[in-house]
């Protein structure tokens, strides 16, 4: 499969390279938006928005929309997927997805968002990925390329994610 | 994935476009799990088609609502096909609106008619329309190691931890099509290796009630999460109540899908039976400050001691149920300042009419609803501010979703608050 060189093309800034699993394939890149925290589906979050409602939830009254959402996992009601499949409907799903802790709500939601998914990566994302850092997700060779958000200020890798 | 010979003629179109379109679907979730195979299931237990506004408007495509629904949503496919009867012995969960009540759960008369003409497509292509999410209580009870494909996370626990039948949390769109096809990934509850317990919870306090054994489960998903508890210690033999209110507790605190209780559920003779041989990742006692401590977690939304709504019936009520709230009525009204809502399934409904435990209630001044539940419809009569609820899974969603205080309590306390209108609930 994929091999060394695959993050070669990185001309300024530090590039973290993780490799894991190809949930569902595809290829995406953008903004992460990461948190510590397993997200609820239905009663968890609004899919018109892709904003977190969940009353104690780190990410409350924050939106996933177009965003390179980094998580544990799921959590909650079996309405997982549905949500979420609603969501990408109402163009308010992530772009991208990449997470720790395999269960069949997150599966079937990956499915049916359609979105490029990557699990049981070789080092923690939510370790080395912090919310802003610009992520390109490449599932279908099970590759995810970092640049620091930090690191990368100034060298124009920032301004491209914003 | 390694697929027989049947489910290679269903994804090649030999069985019809629909089955053609679940089995995708099911390969897709099957390669996302990560599995080689599929189990056969022969009980199914979803939501499918069911529609709303939001689905309704987005998907404007000519031909039958159903089909469009079913095959653009249910199915992910980028075209309508035709949904034929379905294979598999399957029924349709809680939702939509009460075809009776619905008025009084402000529902618009659009939503009945979508709900109803859903409801009559679903039932045309064989699917029971059980709406509740008791199917157990309600005609379907799977039998010990039968494969099953249930949403539904009170129902999931239920039919894992008490029938020793084998079930994931399943989705709607996996449940659909497992309903076309017999098929759903072999992962996790269907395989032996899974259903074996992580964590010991010793139970030091008495629990023999349905008030105890929901705290129980909601301090239990607390600290297990997502894994296997086993309990052993003071609790009395549970009856199937008092695992429907321990179940659904800890599938909503956290996200317990199978527990076993030692000398109780099937697959937990003893100890050893149940952790199958490995040490527990955990040990956890449950003693009164453990107690104390999850009844404050679950009355830390009630401030007001005027309670304006009573809300029973989380999960859908037994016939039991109803039975005792009417004996706890008997000769009382529901106060003028508070409504009393208590939802089942239609087949408790329909017994329960036929015992005159509807009336009963309806003279006392409360009404028996059917089919959903206040969080499922976000419902609550005009104006609530405090509700008070027996459910530790009601307790969980209901003030979060409708951003009002709630009580939770024995199910005599609810009453109690009914009829005076005040919450004179105790701490055990």
């Amino acid at each position: 499969m994929e091999r060394g060189g695959a993050m070669s093309g990185n001309k300024s800034g530090k590039v973290i390279v993780l490799r894991g699993r190809k949930v569902v394939g595809g290829c995406a890149e953008g903004e992460a938006l990461v948190t510590t925290q397993t997200i609820s589906g239905w009663g968890g979050v609004n899919p018109m928005t892709g904003t977190v409602i969940e009353t104690r939830h780190e990410l409350r009254g924050v939106s996933f929309r177009d965003k390179i959402l980094i998580c544990p996992g799921a959590k909650g009601s079996s309405g997982w997927s549905a949500v979420f499949h609603i969501a990408r409907l109402a163009g308010a799903a992530p772009k991208a997805l990449l997470f720790n802790e395999m269960t069949t709500k997150i599966a079937l939601g990956a499915v049916v968002m359609r979105i490029p998914t990557i699990t049981d990566l070789d080092q923690d994302p939510l370790a080395l990925i912090a919310t802003g850092d610009w992520v390109k997700v490449d599932a279908d060779r099970g590759i995810v390329e970092i640049r620091k958000a930090v690191a990368a200020a100034g060298s124009g890798a920032l301004s491209a994610a914003v | 994935m390694k697929l027989t010979d049947s489910e290679k003629a269903m994804l090649d179109g030999r069985e019809g476009p629909a089955r053609r379109k679940a089995m995708e679907l099911l390969v897709r979730y099957g390669e996302a799990l990560n599995v080689e195979r599929f189990v056969e299931t022969t009980n199914v237990a979803g939501v499918p088609g069911t529609s709303n506004p939001f689905l309704e408007s987005y998907y404007r495509e000519p031909g039958d609502r159903y089909d469009v629904i079913f095959s653009r949503f249910d199915l992910d496919s980028d075209e309508v096909i035709e949904v034929p009867r379905i294979s598999v012995n399957s029924c349709h969960l809680q939702g939509g609106v009460d075809p009776e009540n619905w008025e009084t759960l402000g529902a618009k008369p659009e939503h009945l008619k979508i709900s109803q003409a859903g409801e009559a497509s679903a039932a045309s292509r064989g699917i029971k329309i059980l709406k509740t999410c008791t199917p157990y209580l309600a005609g379907n009870v799977p039998t010990k190691g039968e494969h099953c494909a249930w949403m539904e996370s009170s129902a999931v626990v239920y039919c894992n931890s008490v029938l020793a039948a084998r079930t994931n949390t399943e989705g709607r769109e996996s449940t659909s099509a497992a309903m076309l096809t017999g098929r759903i990934p072999d992962y996790g509850f269907h395989q032996d290796a899974h259903r074996r317990a992580t964590h010991h919870i010793e139970v030091e306090v008495p629990v023999d009630d349905i008030f105890n054994w929901g705290m129980l489960g909601y301090f239990a998903g607390d600290v297990v999460g997502e894994r296997i508890p086993v309990l052993t210690g003071e609790y009395s033999q549970a009856n199937l109540i008092h695992h429907k209110h321990f179940g659904a507790a800890a599938a909503s605190s956290g996200g317990v899908e199978m527990y076993h209780v030692v000398g109780i559920t099937p697959e937990a003779p003893t100890l050893e039976a149940a952790l199958g041989g490995n040490r527990p990742v955990e040990k956890i006692r449950y003693g009164k400050a453990e107690r104390q401590r999850t009844y404050e977690t679950l009355n830390a939304r009630g401030k007001d001691p005027n309670v304006d709504f009573v809300m029973l019936g989380c999960p859908h009520y037994s016939l039991d149920q109803i039975q005792a709230v009417c004996r706890l009525l008997e000769g009382k009204r529901v106060s003028a300042n508070c409504k009393l809502w208590i939802f089942t399934s239609r087949v408790v409904r329909a017994m329960a009419d036929r015992e005159g435990l509807t009336k009963i209630i309806r003279d006392a001044g409360g009404v028996l609803l059917t089919d959903t539940c206040s969080s499922i419809s976000q419902a609550v009569p005009p104006g609530t501010k405090v509700a008070a609820l027996d459910s530790a899974k009601q307790t969980h969603y209901l003030p979060a979703i409708m951003g009002i205080e709630a009580w939770f309590g024995t199910t005599q306390d609810c009453i109690n608050a009914a009829v005076s209108g005040r919450w004179n609930g105790v701490a055990p």
